[in-house]
């Protein structure tokens, strides 16, 4: 075990594995001499050279079909889009070719996508954007969300494994922020389970990523609420059991992320609560979310924007009165 | 201004037997041209017997470009071929009786009546199956160009569009980064003409759409797409110089698509006159003439191959409306791959 940042745990984990299996090789805008925008790849060109960490054109749809491509000859591309809002640009191959050859023709498309996302520093509308519920609804793609430096190495590695194309949100505003103990060796997370972050009897916030930070610090100011953080970890698939056993136990449930609200993957869950756990449920599931609209770039804008920690003291407060 | 080089037509016996054709392998080529074309022909009648659900494309005009540059593969290069392909499914291998059973939506297709028509591809023939997104497996293609150069194999990739696809980013994002890497993958463009209805015209604004190769730093040649020997000669050229690690080289097969999009469309917005022109060069019958003036090809031989082409195609169509439709409790299967599933002739 070291303390590891939550990038230095991403950084760790994608060598140890390019270390391991010669199949897996880096695709990405800058990823090269750079070493990626966010220095994630720093140093891999000299030690795995040139072919195997591949500074591709400006070409989001070169790469992610590049990337489908040469996983099905057999390699495991790792492809960074370098900012998240970018994979928009890459859309078409990710949903219209990778997500649909296994269920059409049998092809497997073993590739992860890495996907700097999320807000919180003024990075405006075209770096800040969480696309995470846009690729939730295509099946055949596996989204994961990791909220800690060991989910983040665990998670990465599985995505890795995996024979499916996966998307790896990690949250940029927790590549240096967050800190934790991290195994030195390689090992795995499992896609499709949830972590209590937090154990509480009163209500349960559900959330992922960077908000998983916002709901703990709201919950510490509510000495008199015992409050249940549920981390899904992975929203496609995500572990509706975690949620209905907590739901449960509680009564009361939040939804919370920072994706905007309409058709954001929280309406998903609150609609599961609704249909499953009605008669467990002592309150109505409340969601907090982004507005709907873009991400704005002054500080004092995108505050309004991104749910802070009193949005969600206001929240619990006002289930907990029902 | 047009850079592309554009292709010498086929020669003669002693000439083809210098590019590695034998004899066996012009007859061969004739059979699957005239295989290819009895497919469409077959299942057209299909279609209009309501035995094909949703709709149904030929490539009917293109047989020569399909054949010639599949006769050029190896047995380990790959390829992505499109609608208007069905002549690379053939001369790869597939067997035409999982063709129909694709075409009828029935479980012994190649996509288990998931997907129709020529959505399809066998992967251990090294095929990559289609998506309507045109030409969306360009890039694909790329990447598999690009795996066998970090693995350091001498295999090929060869990439197919149109000249409606050559509209679109796929096809310069695939072909820069193809251009700046030097992969081995050979871009093969099925240009025939019309784009549903939309003529070349509106379309692109060079002479040739290979003269847009010299901007991506390789060879764009211009080849004659109903004359398969120069199709063969010069996608072999092409083939083999990307396997040496000389990169891409963008070939344009010139032809006509004679019939409509699809079965629904008459196309009536061609002209006429460009079908009767166009017609004058159909794509097998040339072939058939060539043969008999230079590969003293006898009129027995020519039958023996009409009545094998015609058997095979009778005992696929019995074979194929014997296959059941697929289960409708297995829509849920394999949406996602297991481990197991990386066993497949690709990943190995």
């Amino acid at each position: 075990m070291s303390e590891k940042t939550y990038l230095q745990a991403i950084s760790d984990g994608l060598r140890q594995e390019m270390r391991r299996d010669k199949r897996v090789f880096i695709i990405g805008e800058d990823v090269g001499v750079y070493g990626g925008a966010f220095k994630v790849t720093l140093g891999f060109q000299e030690e795995f050279g040139p072919w195997r960490v591949l500074d591709a054109p400006l070409s989001e749809t070169a790469i992610l079909g590049g990337a489908t491509g040469a996983a099905i000859m057999g390699m495991r591309p790792v492809a960074e889009m370098q900012f998240a809002d970018f994979i928009s640009c890459g859309w078409d191959h990710l949903v219209t070719v990778a997500a649909k050859q296994r269920w059409r023709v049998g092809t497997p498309v073993p590739i992860t996508v890495r996907l700097p996302s999320g807000g919180g520093f003024s990075g405006g509308p075209f770096h800040s954007q969480n696309p995470e519920s846009s690729f939730a609804h295509i099946p055949g793609l596996k989204c994961v969300c990791p909220a800690t430096p060991e989910d983040a190495k665990g998670l990465l590695i599985s995505a890795i494994e995996d024979p499916n194309p996966v998307l790896f949100f990690e949250h940029k505003h927790l590549y240096r922020r967050i800190k934790g103990e991290v195994p030195d060796e390689r090992y795995t997370t499992p896609i499709g389970e949830a972590r209590i972050h937090r154990e509480g009897t009163d209500v349960t916030v559900i959330t992922w990523g960077a908000m998983v930070y916002t709901a703990e610090e709201a919950a510490s100011k509510l000495d008199d609420l015992s409050v249940e953080i549920i981390d899904l970890r992975t929203i496609l698939p995500w572990d509706k059991e975690a949620v209905l056993a907590s739901v449960r136990k509680t009564a009361k449930a939040l939804v919370l992320h920072e994706d905007t609200r309409t058709g954001g993957f929280g309406a998903e869950i609150a609609a599961t609560i609704a249909e499953e756990a009605f008669e467990d449920l002592d309150g109505p599931v409340r969601r907090i979310a982004a507005p709907d609209t873009p991400v704005p770039f002054s500080p004092a804008l995108e505050a309004a924007f991104i749910p802070q920690v009193e949005d969600v003291v206001a929240g619990l407060r006002e289930l907990a009165e029902y | 201004m047009a850079t592309a080089r554009v292709a010498e037509p086929g020669g003669s016996l002693g000439e083809v037997k210098e590019w590695g054709l034998d004899r066996e392998d012009l007859l061969g080529i004739y059979r699957n041209m005239l295989t290819t074309r009895s497919v469409e022909e077959r299942g057209h009648i299909l279609y209009r017997q309501g035995k094909i659900p949703g709709s149904f494309y030929t490539g009917r005009g293109n047989e020569a470009a399909a054949v010639g540059v599949a006769t050029a593969m190896g047995p380990e290069d790959v390829g992505t071929p499109l609608h208007r392909d069905m002549g690379v499914h053939i001369t790869r291998g597939v067997e035409p009786w999982r063709v129909f059973a694709n075409y009828m939506g029935r479980v012994d297709g190649p996509t288990r009546g998931r997907d129709g028509n020529v959505h399809m591809a066998d992967a251990r023939l090294g095929l990559i199956a289609m998506v309507s997104h045109l030409p969306a497996l360009l890039p694909v293609a790329v990447g598999c160009a690009l795996a066998f150069r970090i693995r350091e194999e001498k295999r090929v990739a060869v990439a197919w569009f149109g000249e409606g696809a050559s509209a679109r980013g796929d096809t310069h994002e695939g072909m820069n980064f193809a251009g700046v890497r030097q992969l081995p993958v050979v871009f093969i463009c099925d240009n025939n003409q019309w784009a549903y209805s939309t003529p070349t015209h509106l379309e692109y604004a060079v002479e040739h759409l290979a003269d847009r190769a010299q901007a991506y730093g390789f060879e764009g040649v211009v080849v004659d797409g109903t004359d398969v020997l120069a199709v063969y000669r010069e996608a072999k050229r092409a083939i083999e110089k990307a396997r040496e690690g000389s990169g891409p080289t963008l070939i344009e097969c010139l032809t006509l698509r004679m019939e409509g999009h699809a079965v629904h469309d008459d196309a009536f917005y061609v002209p006429k006159e460009l079908f009767e022109r166009w017609a004058e060069n159909d794509p097998i019958e040339r072939y058939r003439l060539w043969l008999h003036e230079h590969a003293e090809f006898s009129d027995e031989e020519e039958d023996e191959i009409k009545v094998h082409v015609k058997k095979v195609l009778n005992d696929a169509l019995e074979k194929a409306e014997a296959s059941p439709l697929p289960d409708p409790a297995t829509l849920l299967e394999g949406v996602y791959a297991t481990p197991d599933d990386l066993d497949t002739p690709h990943h190995k």
